[in-house]
């Protein structure tokens, strides 16, 4: 009778081990939702590319799943829910409009880590993380302020909320810094995505002497305007110099693989937090694509010299002093804009032109 | 903003066109009593074979034959269905929209990557030289042209030539068409099948002139707005034309106000000529005599020679 | 016979799938798998079924109500998005009140909003004849620029970043949740009594029937002294209130807020339903099911057969074709051939 306890409880242990052992090996299923398909460019497309290179990093430790096209609404939870009770440990929600479906179901499924992109909820089981791409823009903006001729820089944006906005000031700071009587229009286009108002802008804001353009929606529609109209032009998301060969002075390009290779190797090891990751250069979170041929010598030795102040914290976009439209100092001499700020600017800063549409 | 008047009509005449080929291929479906809701599906299939053969032939001509050939296709499910198979209109064409989205995006996986050469516009010699006029209506892609073309057609094919008169009375009452012998069915058919090729060309010149590019989905909704301009326009060709380039350049026109600083409250805007539609389609109907004028009687409404 | 059409379209959705699903070197069998049995293989998969399936039988069975008596109100989604917007303000504007009124006051706030949506095509058809199927096309985009404006402007959360959607709803104004684990909730009862109600008014009430003989034959009605100004207005109310209720179902159910955008076209997909469940009561039941498991199959397909999204559409898009044209081809054989027979073979 004993030895019959002994026996099975050992023969319990050894199978224990062994499913251990399998646990160890099986390898982590991670899934991914993305908001539009994966396409060629552009937002999604660089998350997917983020998606490969995790997987190629960590080759025979994880499989991954995407589900493209998601609407945010009703359907992302229930998207996010399967993922979540199939098998999948680790899911990434990449849209702003999933972090209320992500909060929820992580509640349900407390054992399955979430990882939301550019939203600002966390939980025991979600972290959150985002790029600064404001310091890509800065960057590029010190190739349009160098490179353009009429001192006018057309943007093409989607709606006002803070990230656009970070974007457009970094860019005007940017061009600024090099070229203190560069201006900067923008037309917005309430729309993420629809090539042909992308393109209608970005010839508007041509037309209205803007010589480089550049966009924060999802197309190359901007790019290609440009190309066509003969002016420079800067893509963002994607480098998409392909679609635009002359015009694309460079791109600011958004880099998800090193995030998710962490982020998906802390949760392997075990030693994952809910962190808030809000990388910028330092972090390879974004980057500049190779300059164009037409930017000479000396400007792309500048944007390397800046690459590196901005990689070793040294530089910052917002540094003071930064005033906005109106003149009002929103930043004093000395300091560096918060990260609390940032997180909700709602205005233009000196040398973007025109108002901010208020609701 | 009176130096940029040339940009923006040049603007709001190219933001229009691919709304012209949908709405006047819709206007003479519409007229025949055929209402196609599958507009927009017609129009992103068009885009992506036109996209397709331009990129395998590197004619952009060969391009809207092909959008023209494969919005003819989809048109010709549509009429099968309904015009043989008697399924209602309203749902058969918003099922063909649902499965043109899924097509095209399906088709056009491969062609995501491709970026067309841009096609030069084509100034018409002397008539670009015009002072004013000449930059803003003679200088563009040649489908442009081919639009003004169409329209001049399709006025006259309504209005002047006998086809087009047997064409009307067919969507003005079936009933009595078939009594005097018109072959009200095989009418029909071709109607649908022009306003899908028509579709199908608006989405070649998206995909293949206007933003040479392949996305899914990149017609945005043309397809919904060339169904309400045909309304706008009380099935007219002229009024066609008119409310394309009103509906092109109320965007145009914001843009241009947005760069030069004017804030605008973009969502009432975009109501405007929706709700413009709205208004001139109860000036019409007040009317019994106008309506019959110019709706076709008949529209959305099936009808099969055997019941008749 | 009733029955033949359903069966001609699965048999004919069944080859194209064969074809389609093989020419992209999938086994078929594990396609129809994915897109019809996986999605409902547990009780949360038929949780999520009935719920994806609500809005589209309200919309459905509301819309149904009209098109019987040949009131084309194609409006659907705009009179959802208003119905979503009136129950939202009162959902914001008494977020702090807790009030165990506020869920009923939204529902009611909705079936209004929606219904006042309608009046606009109802009222511009009786007063100045204008085209229904135009003047509520019109609206559904007028509605969702409304919404855009709502969620940017007025309703925005403060807190919230100034990104476009209104603040999370209070627990008093979201449906209670009816199966543990899941996001089933009341709504599905509120779709099921007007399923109800519409099957009652079509099929029992002397309103339902004066309806069907005006869509059957306007002259007859107009003899009969049946009004047709008040069937435009029954027609075009009843679908208005019951989509601003399948918009109140969203927002107080899966959603919990307002957003630019709260359906993903169920309003006009609804259209499909009607036809397709022949504008009966359980037609409509069944199809919209089955049209919910078709979105949810897309998604399971996708997960477990790396079929791209693109697919989906195809796919329903040829279901749907199969569905109209069979369902159309059996009755109206049976409608034309019928006097043509020999009077036995009626008979029989």
């Amino acid at each position: 009778m004993k030895l019959g306890i002994v026996c099975r409880m050992l023969l319990g242990a050894a199978a224990a081990a062994l499913a251990g052992a399998a646990a160890a090996q099986a390898p982590l299923k991670v899934g991914f939702v993305y908001v539009s398909p994966i396409g060629d460019a552009g937002w999604t497309y660089q998350h997917d590319q983020g998606r490969q290179q995790m997987e190629k990093a960590l080759a025979g430790k994880v499989t991954t799943k995407y589900v493209e096209n998601v609407p945010e609404g009703a359907d992302a939870e229930r998207v996010i829910r399967e993922l979540a009770a199939s098998g999948h440990r680790l899911v990434y929600t990449t849209s702003f409009g999933y972090m209320n479906p992500t909060i929820k179901v992580a509640r349900q499924f407390p054992k399955v880590i979430f990882a939301h992109a550019t939203g600002y909820k966390k939980a025991a089981n979600v972290g959150i993380y985002n790029a600064r791409f404001y310091e890509a823009r800065y960057l590029t903006g010190i190739v349009a302020g160098r490179m353009t001729k009429s001192n006018v820089a057309g943007y093409v944006a989607a709606f006002p909320i803070p990230e656009v906005l970070q974007g457009i000031n970094a860019f005007t700071l940017g061009m600024r810094s090099v070229n203190p009587k560069a201006e900067v229009k923008v037309i917005w286009i309430n729309s993420w995505f629809d090539p042909g108002r992308e393109r209608e802008a970005a010839n508007a804001l041509i037309a209205q002497g803007a010589d480089v353009v550049t966009h924060h929606t999802d197309s190359p529609a901007a790019v290609q305007a440009a190309e066509e109209k003969k002016v420079y032009a800067v893509g963002y998301h994607s480098d998409m110099s392909k679609h635009g060969p002359n015009a694309t002075l460079t791109s600011a390009v958004h880099l998800w693989g090193d995030v998710y290779t962490r982020i998906t190797r802390d949760v392997l090891a075990g030693t994952w937090k809910p962190t808030d990751i809000w990388g910028g250069f330092r972090q390879g979170m974004v980057d500049v694509a190779p300059l164009n041929k037409a930017v000479p010598r000396d400007v792309a030795d500048l944007v390397a010299e800046t690459k590196q102040a901005l990689v070793a914290g040294k530089l910052h976009p917002f540094q003071g002093p930064v005033k906005d439209q109106s003149g009002k100092v929103r930043v004093p001499a000395g300091q560096a804009m918060g990260d609390d700020k940032l997180a909700v600017m709602d205005y233009y800063v000196e040398g973007v032109q025109g108002q901010l549409p208020k609701k | 903003m009176t130096d940029q008047l040339v940009p923006i009509l040049v603007a709001t005449i190219a933001a229009g066109t691919p709304l012209v080929f949908a709405a006047l291929g819709e206007l003479v479906t519409e007229k025949s009593g055929v209402l196609n809701l599958g507009v927009e599906g017609m129009m992103l299939v068009g885009a992506v074979a036109a996209f397709a053969a331009t990129a395998a032939s590197g004619s952009p001509w060969s391009g809207v034959l092909a959008g023209a050939a494969a919005g003819g296709a989809m048109a010709l499910v549509f009429a099968v269905l309904t015009l043989t198979l008697m399924a209602n209109q309203v749902a058969a064409g918003l099922a063909l929209s649902l499965f043109g989205v899924g097509l095209s995006a399906f088709v056009g996986k491969a062609y995501e990557s491709v970026s067309l050469a841009p096609s030069p516009p084509l100034a018409i010699p002397l008539a670009a030289d015009l002072p004013g006029i000449g930059p803003a209506l003679f200088v563009h892609q040649p489908l442009v042209y081919v639009s003004w073309a169409l329209f001049a057609a399709v006025a006259w094919f309504l209005y002047r030539s006998r086809p087009g008169l047997v064409l009307r009375a067919v969507g003005e009452s079936p009933q009595s068409a078939h009594a005097i012998g018109c072959p009200v069915i095989p009418i029909r058919y071709l109607a649908t099948l022009f306003g899908g090729a028509m579709a199908g060309v608006g989405g070649a010149f998206l995909s293949v002139f206007y933003t040479p590019l392949w996305v899914e989905n990149m017609t945005a909704g043309r397809g919904w707005i060339a169904l309400a301009l045909v309304v706008f326009a009380t099935w007219r060709p002229a009024r066609v034309m008119i409310g394309a380039y009103l509906f092109g350049g109320v965007t145009v026109v914001q843009f241009f106000a947005q760069g030069e600083g004017v804030a605008v409250p973009a969502q009432f805007l975009s109501m405007l000529p929706y709700l413009a539609t709205i208004v001139v389609l109860v000036l019409i109907s007040r009317n019994i005599n106008t309506i019959r004028l110019n709706a076709p009687v008949s529209l959305a409404k099936p009808f099969h020679p055997e019941v008749a | 016979m009733r029955f033949v059409s359903p069966l001609v379209a699965a048999a004919l959705t069944f080859a194209a799938g064969l074809v389609l699903f093989s020419a992209l070197g999938r086994d078929p069998l594990a396609a129809f798998h994915a897109f019809f049995v996986q999605p409902i293989d547990d009780w949360n998969g038929v949780a999520e079924l009935a719920l994806k399936a609500a809005p589209l039988m309200l919309c459905a069975i509301g819309l149904a109500i009209g098109f019987r008596a040949g009131v084309w109100n194609i409006g659907a989604e705009g009179q959802l998005a208003v119905g979503a917007i009136a129950a939202g303000w009162l959902a914001v504007g008494f977020h702090g009140a807790g009030s165990a009124l506020l869920l009923p006051a939204m529902v009611a706030a909705g079936a209004l909003g929606g219904m006042a949506w309608a009046a606009i095509p109802a009222f511009l058809k009786t007063r100045f004849n204008a085209n229904e199927i135009l003047t509520s096309l019109m609206l559904v985009y007028v509605a969702a620029l409304l919404l855009s404006w709502v969620v940017h402007g007025p309703l925005r959360d403060p807190q919230g970043f100034n990104f476009p959607q209104s603040k999370e709803f209070h627990d008093a104004a979201l449906y209670p949740l009816l199966l543990e684990g899941t996001r089933l909730n009341a709504g599905v009862f509120v779709a099921a009594a007007v399923v109800a109600a519409g099957w009652w008014f079509m099929e029992r009430s002397f309103g339902g029937y004066t309806m069907r003989v005006a869509g059957l034959a306007d002259a007859a009605a107009r003899y009969a002294g049946f009004s047709a100004r008040r069937t435009v207005w029954v027609g075009m109310l009843a679908g208005g209130a019951a989509a601003g209720l399948a918009g109140v179902g969203e927002v107080a159910g899966p959603i919990g807020q307002l957003l630019p955008s709260v359906s993903p076209g169920y309003g006009f997909a609804a259209i499909i339903v009607a036809f397709v469940g022949r504008l009966h009561a359980g037609g409509i039941v069944l199809a919209s099911l089955l049209m919910s498991l078709l979105y949810l199959g897309g998604e399971s397909a996708q997960m477990t057969l790396d079929l791209p999204s693109a697919i989906t559409g195809l796919f329903q898009g040829m279901l749907l074709f199969f569905l109209l044209a069979a369902d159309v081809f059996i009755s109206y054989r049976l409608r034309i051939a019928a006097p043509a027979r020999a009077p036995r073979e009626a008979a029989a």
